[in-house]
């Protein structure tokens, strides 16, 4: 008997999976998406990588990223150092792919912020003004 | 000084005031929002990780995407807006509300037919939970190390403990993780966890992280900077247990040990608080007891989901509109939790007079419950009822109540579990 916390949405369902059964026992969840989320959990178990990037602008810092999609809950620390590596030098825009296959996931790298937006900065009259570092 | 008029001014751009000033301006009120920061979505902007939006979208967006899409309404609506603006001081006069705008510019004189308080929680901080020790650098909130880590990108920590389980602790405490700090463990002095069930599975079990309830953090160790905690067992009083005392070397102190709602503005304008949310008292619209002074988001209560943040902004926007439109008489049943089982339950007061039939009540159980029926009484009668799988006092549950089926002589309403299903549910 497998004890696992479901991830999908805050209810946070606690789901009983027992394995030595076919099929599977799978009892718990409020709704049809606990069965597919134990089902994987506890064959191939996925984790959407949500992160920052480095960026060359002097102004905004890090940008907003995440993996597309989910990977491997394995391959999560290698999607990291990829993503570390990683420096948006021009003005991405949410959803922008900033990596098109990160570590052979098969899955993009987005950005989940406007790049131009985190840099505008404008005075009360709506003038674009020089943020200070 | 400049003195302008408006309808409805909204205090703060995060998901609850963007939201109402959206409403309010659809509503045909003229609006204005009103932002400290120098850019729009609130705490949103730090929060990277993913999981907002679930209710509202239908999609688990991260706190950034779930912020844009606001702004992006905002910007379509053609609202105003003013950004890096303060509000000094705050009074009311007559009918009115003054705001003192502290700007590039100068000052500006706000006089506001209606005012929506928009202005979000605060961390408790170290100062607020007493640690023995000295005051070394290293001892911050979570969300000063978010702000660190996602918006600088310094990490402030390379070895650290988490005093606390609230749900920001647990989302730095995989961060931080993933950014190469080495997380020793999350302290809780209770004996459940405040946060989410599902962050404890995704953000601790996933990278090993351990949680330890009933332990805290008794003493932090180093002048300039951190160099150790001692952390100890605590009994039901939360009174360290002596001889359980650990010694845990660490450069840097997290803490997560709740929210509180920001309401300096609310109080300015003679808005009576309620000691258990530590927020406004309100009706169903978020009118407080002062006359078109309207609350939403985190500065009404603490809430878990963005998505009902901004689901109570568009109901104060909304309301706020109709009452510069000439909305004025008010019907209020206090709402009485029943707090042996509640810790809290909000709106305090429905407004009968209002003229939407319905009204979201949102409520927190005292204690860990199995399947419990929670209802909504009116004299004799049943006004509203939902049987929860379990009750857990960190997750808010809301339950809709039909005004149109509360009789007219009632003059207040009870919320409580119904205890004689709960023993026919568990047979």
């Amino acid at each position: 008997m497998r004890k696992l916390t479901c991830i999908v949405c805050p209810s946070g369902c606690s789901i009983n999976v027992n394995q030595d059964v076919d099929p599977w026992s799978i009892v718990g969840n409020l709704c049809p998406r606990g069965i597919d989320f134990a089902r994987k959990e506890l064959t191939n178990p996925t984790r959407t990588v949500c992160s920052t990037a480095r960026t060359s602008f002097a102004t905004v810092r890090r940008l907003p990223v995440r993996t597309r999609g989910e990977v491997p809950l394995a391959s999560v620390r290698s999607v990291m150092s990829e993503i570390s590596r990683l420096i948006v030098d021009r003005e991405a825009r949410t959803g922008d792919t900033l990596i098109e296959d990160v570590v052979g996931t098969g899955v993009a790298v987005v950005a989940t912020a406007d790049l131009a937006d985190l840099m505008e900065e404008e005075d009360c009259d709506g003038r674009p003004i020089c943020s200070g570092d | 000084m400049i003195v302008r008029n408006v309808d409805v001014a909204v205090l703060g751009a995060g998901p609850a005031g963007m939201a109402a000033a959206l409403a309010a301006a659809r509503g045909g009120a003229d609006t204005v929002l009103i932002e400290r920061e120098s850019h729009l979505g609130g705490i949103l902007k730090q929060c990277v990780h993913d999981g907002f939006g679930l209710v509202r979208f239908g999609e688990k967006l991260s706190g950034p995407e779930y912020a844009g899409r606001f702004v992006r309404m905002v910007r379509e609506a053609g609202l105003a807006v003013l950004t890096s603006t303060f509000v000094a001081e705050a009074c009311r006069d007559g009918d009115e509300s003054i705001l003192m705008l502290v700007d590039r510019r100068g000052v500006t004189e706000l006089h506001a037919k209606a005012v929506v308080l928009a202005t979000g929680c605060r961390e408790r901080s170290a100062r607020q939970v007493m640690i023995q020790g000295t005051r070394p650098a290293g001892v911050m909130t979570a969300g000063a190390a978010q702000y660190y880590v996602n918006v600088l990108g310094y990490l402030p920590t390379t070895r650290c403990v988490i005093l606390g389980s609230g749900d920001i602790g647990l989302i730095m405490a995989r961060r931080l993780t993933l950014e190469g700090a080495e997380v020793l463990g999350v302290f809780e002095a209770k004996s459940i966890p405040s946060g989410l069930s599902r962050n404890i599975a995704q953000c601790l079990d996933d990278f090993g992280i351990e949680l330890h309830l009933s332990r805290t953090v008794t003493r932090i160790f180093g002048d300039d900077r951190v160099e150790a905690v001692e952390t100890a067992a605590v009994d039901e009083k939360m009174r360290p247990v002596a001889g359980t005392e650990e010694r845990l070397s660490c450069d840097g102190v997290i803490l997560s040990v709740g929210l509180i709602p920001e309401n300096e503005v609310a109080e300015a304008l003679d808005v009576p608080i309620d000691p258990a949310t530590r927020g406004p008292l309100m009706d169903q619209n978020g009118q407080t007891q002062v006359l078109g002074v309207f609350v939403c988001g985190n500065a009404s209560h603490v809430n878990d989901l963005v998505d009902y943040v901004s689901e109570s902004g568009e109901r104060a926007g909304a309301a706020a509109a109709a009452f510069v439109a000439g909305r004025r008489t008010r019907r209020l049943l206090p709402v009485i939790a029943d707090s042996t089982v509640l810790l809290y339950a909000v709106p305090q007061f429905v407004d009968m007079d209002a003229p939407e039939s319905g009204a979201v009540v949102y409520f927190r159980s005292r204690e860990e419950l199995g399947v419990t029926v929670v209802q909504v009484t009116a004299g004799g009668e049943t006004v509203a009822r939902h049987r929860y799988q379990h009750l857990r006092p960190p997750e808010m549950e809301r339950l809709e109540i039909d005004l149109s089926r509360i009789p007219f002589d009632i003059t207040f309403l009870n919320i409580g579990t119904e205890s004689v299903a709960v023993a026919e549910v568990k047979s």
